[in-house]
């Protein structure tokens, strides 16, 4: 893989500019960049959504399927998430098999949706045993302009929240896929912050730049009724107690404006 | 389901709520390589080695400011109840990145500059937190080759059992529990180098298992260091 390198001089005026308090684009060290949100953009998935959070832009494509459940839970469906960051994302990526980097972002989105009950998974069987519904939820990454893991949240929830799956018949043990949809049931809405930790400044949804030079990343992920169900620190450097504690406070917070931002964009 | 915790609050295996299991930890157990250490952390049974600092492969991920750090954590087919496919998995790949990443905080690698160093860790049993084991090991590990570090580094989970929040799950209790929060800390300066959570609590709950968590790498810690000096300290040659 290549390695974006950051110049000394644009490290130097955002180290400096965060000592007066600057961001690089003039943002709040609490204030995510502006999110839009673009739903069923992709026809053949059963949803999807088109994310962009500042010049980072993400597509979720859902497609539900039935499938034979793993024998080990018989009666759940299954939820599969990948995220992909395509070689159109930036100079630093190539084609080929998925690096560390990536397989983390997909991991930590998938606990991110799975442990927070957004899906019910018992309410996805067909036939225990034999078939399941099983959700697939793809990430596209068009363009890394810095915090893939709010990005990718963001686009998972939204494309869930407008998820429509086939009606299955049963005829003996054939199943029958109908032209119908129904809603897919959601029970709570899952919302990643990522913080970015640079010296001992943080800030939240941190640019590509910004990313460049931080010693330390935390994603916390919070549910519609304030529990936590995902966190996630990355990169070489550390974090205080004191800190993890403080920034657990500004994620429920910042989680739920961005939850009505999402739930609002969507009803539209 | 079993029940995980009696109304006494005893546990499956007899321990209380904020009882680590048992933990044996012996540096220099590999003579091959420059740093070693073999753990045992209840169930799991942790070999990690450290080779390096040495020549960097490839030649072209040298960094002439300090030396680079590779890490892999890897299970062997046998260490889980069925049997696990040999090939590298995305799990595995996913912790190796996470634990170079606790381990990184705690290196000075601006002293080797143009270098590799390289911590594998073997999981040869795994019992529920073996991640957590595994970090234990290389840092024993690191130390014991001599490398320059700021602080060991010492991890510890905790998580949630049957509406309790406790200390170091099992296998079990893992599978069974319904949270769970590895963490790895520099336990002089109160730093965390490696925070992970998946499942549902609190914000309550959520503060006492980070607490309850570097209360456990705490006493992680005090183990390393006894296993450090028995090595370095209790030698023969020193007691002649």
């Amino acid at each position: 893989m290549k390695i974006t390198i950051i110049s000394n001089s644009v490290k130097r005026d955002i180290i400096e500019n965060l000592k007066e308090n600057k961001r690089e684009d003039n943002r709040e060290f609490y204030q995510h960049r502006e999110l839009e949100i673009e739903t069923n953009v992709i026809e053949k998935a059963n949803g999807s959504a088109r994310v962009k959070l500042g010049d980072t832009e993400v597509v979720a494509g859902i497609k539900i399927e039935p499938l034979k459940p793993y024998p080990d839970s018989p009666n759940e469906g299954l939820l599969m998430v990948n995220a992909e960051i395509l070689p159109i994302a930036g100079q630093e990526y190539e084609p080929g098999p998925p690096q560390p980097q990536t397989i983390e972002l997909s991991r930590v989105s998938d606990r991110g949706i799975r442990e927070s009950g957004m899906i019910d998974f018992s309410k996805l069987v067909i036939k225990e045993k034999e078939y399941v519904y099983s959700v697939f939820a793809d990430v596209a990454i068009i363009n890394d302009a810095g915090n893939l893991f709010d990005a990718t949240s963001y686009s998972i929830v939204s494309a869930l929240l407008t998820s429509n799956m086939p009606i299955i018949e049963l005829d003996g043990n054939e199943i029958k896929i109908l032209d119908e949809y129904k809603k897919l049931e959601i029970k709570t809405i899952p919302i990643a912050t990522t913080f970015a930790k640079i010296n001992d400044t943080i800030i939240i949804d941190p640019t590509k730049n910004e990313e460049g030079i931080m010693n330390s990343r935390l994603t916390l992920v919070t549910n519609t009724d304030g529990n936590f169900v995902a966190a996630q620190k990355g990169n070489p450097g550390s974090i205080t107690i004191n800190e993890l504690k403080e920034l657990t406070e500004i994620s429920k917070e910042k989680g739920a404006v961005i939850r009505n931002i999402i739930k609002d964009k969507i009803e539209k | 389901m079993t029940e995980l915790l009696n109304e006494s609050n005893i546990r499956l295996d007899g321990r209380k709520i904020n009882e680590l299991r048992k933990i044996t930890i012996k540096a220099g157990v590999i003579p091959n390589a420059n740093g070693s250490a073999y753990v045992e952390f209840g169930g799991n049974k942790v070999m990690a080695a450290v080779y390096g600092p040495r020549e960097v492969q490839p030649k072209h991920l040298t960094d002439n400011s300090k030396a680079i750090l590779k890490c892999r954590y890897h299970m062997t087919p046998y260490s889980v109840d069925t049997r696990k496919n040999p090939s590298f998995s995305r799990r595995e790949n996913e912790i190796s990145k996470i634990t170079k990443e606790a381990l990184m905080p705690a290196i000075i690698l601006e002293e080797y500059p143009r270098t590799e160093i390289d911590v594998w860790i073997e999981i040869l049993q795994s019992d529920g937190g073996s991640r957590c084991a595994g970090i234990n090991a290389a840092s024993v590990a690191l130390a014991d080759a001599g490398i320059s570090m700021r602080d060991l580094v010492a991890a510890c989970a905790a998580g949630k059992i049957e509406s309790k929040i406790v200390l170091d799950l099992n296998d079990q209790e893992d599978k069974e529990g319904t949270s769970d929060m590895p963490i790895a800390l520099m336990p002089n300066s109160n730093k965390l180098t490696l925070f992970q959570f998946d499942g549902k609590l609190t914000h309550e709950e959520f503060l006492e298992s980070i607490d309850i968590s570097i209360k456990g790498c705490k006493e992680v810690y005090e183990i390393q260091k006894e296993a450090l000096r028995k090595k370095y300290f209790d030698s023969e040659d020193d007691k002649n």
